[in-house]
């Protein structure tokens, strides 16, 4: 069995192009990942994706776009995309133990959270430290946090930290944020949220789980530690691109891209945060997502005529 | 048996003291990755009836039991083997993940 087209993600951007390409009548697989979802698994309420005027939880809203693609007929496989060969065609995409042909290849695998890389956090996520405020806070009641970051997921990871811990302390190596003004203000308003500026954090201690942390300030060289429950990390996000053999990346490392949606390789088609370092917004996703499956479409139609 | 809920209170008699491995899901009702969990939960309880036991646990509701297994993620589903913790696997995660996990369990 050949497929018309393979999409490697299960984010907006791969689930939208799934939807247009079934709808198209196009034989779709989806390598969706043992964690599906992408990145707005790990996120609360979303306030920004056009259509709920209320806000949506960001799994409801994956659930509801799996829930469409597969109601058009795309096929699911629920296990990690491991190698593909794009060689020849058709494409060899390898997930889990099995390997699947398709005519095209939408990839749309996204970018997941950029860790500290210090001594001490490896070992200890979900041990004390986490990407996803929203799913852990609870578990940090009357506990001393910090969040390492400068950005608007920053700002949100202390904002819902905020509700939960004794204390918030946002470490950001730079002398000023970078998160909108909005997220600034609600997190600066917040009695709980203190700020440590021009620091980073270059250990974190502690055996079973997070006791501690050690902190330098990059002006000064001074080191000092910090006796603490939790470290929540917000640096930003790689993409995931590890493992694209033949697939040209950019200096930064995300796919590079022609034409809007098509990579080095006719028939190979790329969508979302894996190749978009700069809206990486879930609508932004879905819209490549779309473009990249109506081209997709429009490259199988070429060359079966 | 599709729907097992575990407590602090029944955790040992149910889940320490059982004889067959034990699957928790540890949840809660805020926690929105967890929703995506429960319902894969309920069809493994049902694939597995008489050789796993498969339920969850609200964190909020039994806090003790989090504690003591040092949950600090959740969805987390811990895997219990002769009243021993054996595997954890933290966030939410395919039914075929967790599939392979009981699979080794048994075997």
């Amino acid at each position: 069995m050949i497929y018309d087209v393979i999409i490697i993600g299960s984010g907006p951007a791969g689930l939208t192009a799934a939807i247009y390409t079934t709808r198209a009548n196009l034989k779709t697989l989806l390598i969706a990942g043992g964690k599906w979802g992408g990145q707005l698994m790990l996120t609360t309420t979303v306030d920004n994706y056009p259509g709920f005027p209320e806000g949506i939880q960001g799994p409801d809203l994956m659930m509801a776009m799996r829930k469409q693609a597969e109601r058009f007929g795309t096929e699911f496989v629920d296990e990690d995309f491991e190698e593909g060969d794009f060689g020849k065609e058709p494409f060899k995409i390898k997930a889990g133990e099995k390997t699947f042909e398709g005519k095209s290849v939408i990839i749309a695998t996204g970018a997941d959270t950029k860790w500290l890389d210090v001594p001490g956090e490896k070992e200890k996520i979900g041990k004390g430290v986490s990407s996803c405020a929203p799913c852990d806070a609870f578990f940090f009641k009357n506990k001393k946090t910090i969040v390492v970051g400068g950005g608007d997921s920053a700002m949100e990871e202390a904002i819902v930290l905020a509700n939960f811990a004794d204390s918030v302390t946002v470490v950001h190596r730079r002398e000023e944020l970078r998160a909108s003004a909005i997220m600034q203000k609600i997190a600066m308003e917040s009695p709980k949220i203190k700020f440590l500026f021009n620091t980073e954090v270059t250990k974190i201690l502690g055996d079973e789980k997070v006791t501690g942390i050690e902190l330098k300030h990059n002006k000064t060289g001074e080191v000092s530690k910090m006796d603490l429950d939790g470290v929540f990390v917000a640096i930003g996000h790689t993409p995931n691109t590890g493992r694209f053999r033949g697939i040209e990346l950019d200096e930064k490392g995300y796919i590079k891209v022609h034409d809007h949606t098509r990579t080095n390789i006719d028939g190979v088609f790329v969508a979302g945060d894996v190749h978009d370092s700069h809206y990486r917004q879930a609508v932004t996703a879905a819209g490549f997502g779309c473009m990249a499956a109506l081209e997709s479409e429009t490259w199988l139609r070429k060359t079966t005529d | 048996m599709a729907d097992l809920n575990f407590a602090d209170q029944d955790f040992e008699e149910q889940v320490l003291k059982s004889e067959m491995p034990v699957v928790v899901d540890f949840w809660a009702p805020w926690c929105a990755p967890c929703r995506i969990v429960s319902p894969i939960i309920e069809e493994l309880a049902k694939e597995y009836e008489g050789k796993v036991k498969v339920g969850k646990l609200n964190v909020d509701d039994s806090p003790q039991t989090a504690g003591k297994y040092g949950v600090m993620s959740i969805p987390s589903i811990l895997f219990f083997k002769n009243g021993q913790p054996v595997k954890t696997m933290i966030g939410a995660q395919s039914k075929e993940n967790y599939k392979k996990v009981i699979e080794e369990t048994l075997g």
